[in-house]
């Protein structure tokens, strides 16, 4: 047995254990946990197939970002888990049976031993991501754009998704702030000055004794 | 040495560990959510071993498309997840029934 196959076994049951970790454990928080574990010993499996760039990949979208997204939620959310575990036994015979009869039509159809073949030496040579790169902007290139517009719908959907107006909160409009003009905000009232206060006041003392005879 | 039919009985095993916790948390759409980012994984795994055994470069490319759907499926999930937990008060699928299904 060689290091790389004692090192794929030695992965690969981890994998599995913490998959069915995932499917099996109560606590929603645990089941992200153990999915990261996934992801992680994942992309050691994909450093063995020398798919470096995938694996890294895997572990910056998936681990640093979809799966603590993941457990922000869960967090956040005030679940009770308590009545989402009925039906756990009741359905567990049915799940099992299912997933091994899938199993069994898996593992016929591909014949194991007809693909029991050797890697061929790497095709990517030395580096990996730059084989990756030259597929990806040459070939692929229309699909990859429109894999960057797909992230830009997903983003601008969830914004406006979670995005909510409540009633009966103040909140600020910068639009509305940075047009406002000096006029609208000072008013400059006219008022007479003290000098024509008292001219004034000659003025009515005068018409008052005009007024009187 | 690590043969292709290795790689492939991993990811045969990893969907169907993956569709048997869809069957079994049939209440819990996070974990149903968890176990169909375990289905893309077991999905991605025959990719990166087919293109890597077959040298060629199509199924890493497509290996990072799916990552990239994946992420964006997951963001709009979750989003999707928050305002109903937000109308609702529950995210038990056996109480969300307001379209009479």
């Amino acid at each position: 047995m060689t290091i790389n196959l004692f090192l794929f076994y030695a992965f690969a049951s981890v994998l599995v254990i913490a998959a069915l970790g995932v499917i099996a454990v109560k606590n929603s928080v645990h089941a992200a946990l153990l999915l990261v574990l996934c992801f992680f010993t994942t992309s050691a499996l994909w450093l063995l197939m020398q798919a470096e760039f995938l694996a890294i990949a895997l572990v910056l979208v998936y681990v640093g970002a979809v799966m603590v997204l993941f457990l922000f939620v869960v967090m956040m959310l005030d679940i009770n888990t308590e009545p989402m575990r009925e039906g756990f036994i009741r359905y567990l015979p049915a799940g099992v049976l299912v997933a091994l009869v899938m199993l069994a039509e898996m593992l016929g159809l591909m014949g194991v031993k007809s693909m029991a073949v050797e890697a061929p030496a790497d095709p990517g040579g030395a580096s990996n991501t730059a084989w990756l790169g030259k597929a990806l902007f040459t070939n692929y290139l229309l699909p990859f754009e429109t894999a960057a517009v797909i992230l830009t719908v997903a983003v601008v959907a969830a914004i406006m998704l979670t995005l909510r107006r409540r009633t009966n909160t103040k909140y600020q409009n910068p639009s509305r702030q940075v047009e406002v003009q000096a006029r609208d905000r000072v008013r400059i009232v006219k008022m007479p000055s003290a000098s024509q206060i008292s001219a004034g006041q000659a003025a009515a003392a005068a018409a008052a004794k005009e007024a009187t005879p | 040495m690590i043969t292709l039919a290795h790689f492939l009985v991993l990811g045969a095993v990893l969907f169907c560990i993956a569709v048997a916790g869809i069957f079994i948390n049939r209440k819990n759409i996070i974990i149903l959510l968890m176990a169909i980012e375990l289905m893309l994984l077991s999905v991605n795994m025959n990719f990166v071993a087919f293109s890597r055994y077959l040298g060629d470069a199509g199924g890493q490319v497509f290996v990072f498309f799916i990552l990239t759907v994946a992420a964006a499926e997951a963001a709009i999930g979750l989003a999707i997840l928050v305002t109903l937990f937000r109308n609702r008060r529950t995210i038990n699928v056996a109480e969300l029934d307001s379209l009479k299904g």
